[in-house]
């Protein structure tokens, strides 16, 4: 028996440096040697050299001249992540729909409820979604056009060109990524 | 349609790899010289020699203790990471130390394959408590299992049961080490990070700051799928787009978790020397495997009835708590892998999936039999074949065989005993909590009970993933779930091995025409009604009272 938990032990701590130490390590240097975009965290650059956000990452947007993301209740702040778990039943989730659907009538009278999709209205998963659906972006196209004179047609290209399709064209989903959307649309505004 | 071709895409790649993968499993623990042993034997022997392991054939008592107490001893380590994390290196985001009854929770939970996690990773751990704590168990606990599952076939099989150290050593050096060390880098080049970098801070469009936790996660992410494991690196798991950057990591992910333990059935089938056997199981749990998934799909793409009424366009189904790149058929396939395999792992947020959607995850668990987690979960399948063994027997008033051995009542008690385990390590404990302490259930009426029973299902079944509106890191939650973790994983270990044990000292009777086969499409069939009737007859109440009414009160 004692030759159980001696043993044990240190087996324990051979297989922690081996499992714990030697393994993380190998893969952390050789995937910051061979792939160190990906290995910080695929981070996005302004021409000064500032991060600007992670092309993986979604970032909040609130003021109405921008492309809006999916609801967020830790507001995109990327050092937690998260939602507050409402079951299908809870009644906090359908009046924070209903709220939605009320803010979009006001701030979209030309695009009707119906041409709303779910995603826009729904909070991800991880509380930091970089992506919409297509038709939630589409259907943001006439609010932006009339609040920064973008004509509607230059909005729709510049979607369709940050549309990312199914992976392999199969895997997935194709989604909008708002942040690099937003970032095209920043230098349109600015010309 | 898309959405079809691509489960279609995956299903049929695990069919594909499950036999060939199970016949590497079983050469690795296969006494005889192979050419794995030039490759990894160096290795081995280093590790023995450090770990003062004497290789010698162990008895089912020596080997059931010795997997207790050294899993006790690294448990102890661990915990000893988590409460004093803030004073060891590593730590750039400067965590502070674990309190005691999270640290006891945390470290039982990664130790029985559980990975329940009470805590948020971004800021309850510091980078070298997720590499030498974490991670180390995530490797050791289902190589424990594994070896575990190994010397039972061993023993049904009438050979000697082996060593649980040199069983342990050959999981982690023949199978999870290399699988995950080249998955990891998979999953660097699809975009997970790995860095020992601090939090980035990003300027954001609008003028504000952004933080963007990271951190050494694609080396966490290849075990915590692989090795059936499931914690996730961040709190949001892998619905995280760094722990989960699209479509294809998903995949990955989903194949990782099904690979060992669709290959075990085909290891138990090499090693009893008749293929069939493992491959009636096989079948009959790719047949659950198919029930879950369809009614899961069917329930997610109807989508929440009280949300599609308000107008706006539900074509998508139901998108709260999922994520756009992945959609909503591959978080209902992700949400049925993982708890078919007992992983825990989670893309989407269980707690706001339709009720029978939360459901099909909850009933996994509960069955505990498809498929289940590496080893563990075809310990139960054994488990579930000796009672359709028994059952048969009884009808016909023969006594039961399995395998050429006689089940007698010193087995039926043992596998009784462990039957019994599972119900009661989560009716009991969720009554009491609903009882005494029903203030932590977050969403209101029907869902709350499905809540806490979701949590003590997982705790039990040693799943991991939550309905994680639960506001479960308080002591009850704690000390209660660590309990339930511990005890559904070692007593049903214990008594399996005592009934291999007891049967391999057994004469092997010889088969007649009398004989009730375990090779057959029948069997299949009574396997399957054994594991539905014991599972239904058990659970169906608690299920009435939680997802199925939660449906039925969903009004447009």
């Amino acid at each position: 028996m004692k030759s159980i938990v001696m043993g044990s032990l240190r087996l324990g701590l051979v297989l922690m440096a081996l499992c714990g130490v030697l393994y993380n390590a190998a893969v952390t240097g050789i995937a910051g040697a061979i792939l160190p975009k990906q290995a910080e965290g695929s981070l996005i650059y302004d021409t000064k050299g500032r991060i600007v956000g992670s092309e993986l990452i979604g970032q909040n947007f609130t003021d109405p001249q921008w492309f809006h993301g999916r609801i967020s209740s830790i507001e995109y702040n990327g050092a937690g992540s998260g939602t507050p778990n409402y079951s299908p039943s809870n009644p906090d989730l359908l009046a924070r729909v209903q709220q939605s659907i009320q803010d979009w009538r006001t701030n979209n009278p030309e695009v009707p409820v119906d041409r709303l999709p779910l995603d826009l209205i729904t909070n991800s998963g991880s509380g930091l979604d970089p992506q919409i659906s297509p038709a939630g972006a589409k259907a943001q196209i006439p609010r932006i056009r009339s609040l920064t004179g973008i004509p509607a047609e230059q909005l729709e290209k510049l979607v369709e060109e940050f549309t990312l399709p199914r992976q392999l064209g199969i895997f997935g989903e194709p989604g909008v990524h708002v942040l690099k959307l937003n970032l095209a649309l920043q230098k349109l505004v600015q010309q | 349609m898309m959405a079809w071709i691509s489960i279609g895409i995956m299903l049929l790649l695990v069919a594909l790899l499950a036999r060939p993968t199970g016949m590497y499993v079983y050469k690795a623990f296969n006494g005889e010289q192979t050419r794995l042993d030039k490759w990894f034997g160096p290795l081995e022997r280093v590790i023995y020699r450090l770990g003062g392991i004497s290789p010698k054939q162990q008895t089912w008592k020596t080997y059931a203790a010795s997997v207790v107490i050294s899993n006790g001893m690294m448990t102890l380590l661990v915990y000893l990471v988590f409460r004093l994390q803030a004073y060891l290196p590593l730590n750039p985001s400067g965590i502070a130390n674990m309190e005691p009854r999270l640290a006891f929770n945390t470290a039982i939970s990664f130790m029985a394959n559980t990975n329940l996690q009470h805590y948020s990773g971004e800021s309850g751990l510091s980078y070298l408590a997720q590499m030498i704590a974490i991670v180390f168990m995530m490797f050791v606990s289902p190589a424990t299992a594994l070896a575990v599952v190994i010397a039972m076939m061993r023993g049904l099989a009438g050979k000697p049961l082996g060593n649980f150290f040199v069983d342990l050593t050959r999981s982690i050096t023949r199978i999870l080490l290399p699988i995950a060390f080249v998955s990891a880098l998979v999953f660097v080049a699809l975009g997970v990070p790995q860095t020992l970098e601090p939090t980035a801070v990003a300027q954001t469009l609008q003028g504000g700051e952004q933080s963007i936790a990271r951190g050494p996660m694609a080396s966490f992410l290849a075990i915590k799928e692989l090795g059936n494991n499931g914690g996730g690196f961040m709190g949001a798991n892998s619905a995280h787009p760094f722990e989960n950057p699209g479509a294809l990591s998903n995949m990955l992910q989903m194949l990782l978790m099904l690979l060992i333990t669709t290959s075990l059935p085909f290891v138990y089938g090499k090693m009893v020397g008749n293929a069939k056997q493992g491959r009636v199981l096989f079948v009959s749990m790719a047949v659950l495997f198919i029930v879950m998934l369809s009614t899961s799909l069917t329930a997610e793409y109807s989508g929440n009835p009280a949300l599609n009424a308000l107008g706006a366009d539900s074509g998508q189904g139901s998108m709260e708590g999922k994520e756009t790149r992945l959609g909503v058929a591959q978080t209902a396939l992700y949400s049925v892998v993982t708890t078919a395999s007992e992983t825990g792992a989670v893309n989407g947020m269980h707690d706001s999936l339709t009720p029978i959607g939360g459901m099909v995850p909850l009933v996994n668990m509960m069955l505990n039999t498809v498929f289940g987690g590496v080893g563990a979960g075809f310990m139960n399948v054994l488990l579930y074949a000796m009672v359709a063994v028994f059952l048969s027997g009884l009808m016909v008033g023969r006594t039961p065989e399995f395998l050429g051995k006689k089940l007698e009542g010193k087995e039926m008690m043992l596998i009784a005993v462990t039957l019994l385990v599972h119900p009661v390590l989560i009716l009991v404990p969720s009554a009491i909590a609903l009882f005494v302490y029903p203030e932590t259930v977050s969403n209101p009426g029907f869902h709350g009970l499905t809540q806490v029973l979701y949590e003590f299902t997982s705790a039990a079944a040693n799943n991991g993933s939550g309905f994680e509106g639960l506001g479960d890191n308080t002591p009850f939650w704690n000390i209660s779930t660590g309990l339930v973790m511990y005890l559904g994983r070692y007593i049903s270990v214990i008594t399996l091995l005592a009934v291999v044990g007891s049967l391999a000292a057994k004469r092997k009777v010889p088969e007649t025409t009398g004989t009730f086969r375990t090779d057959t499409g029948l069997f299949a069939v009574v396997f399957l009604g054994t594991a539905l009737i014991v599972g239904a007859l058990t659970f169906f109440p608690s299920l009435v009272l939680g997802p199925i009414a939660e449906q039925l009160t969903l009004k447009p």
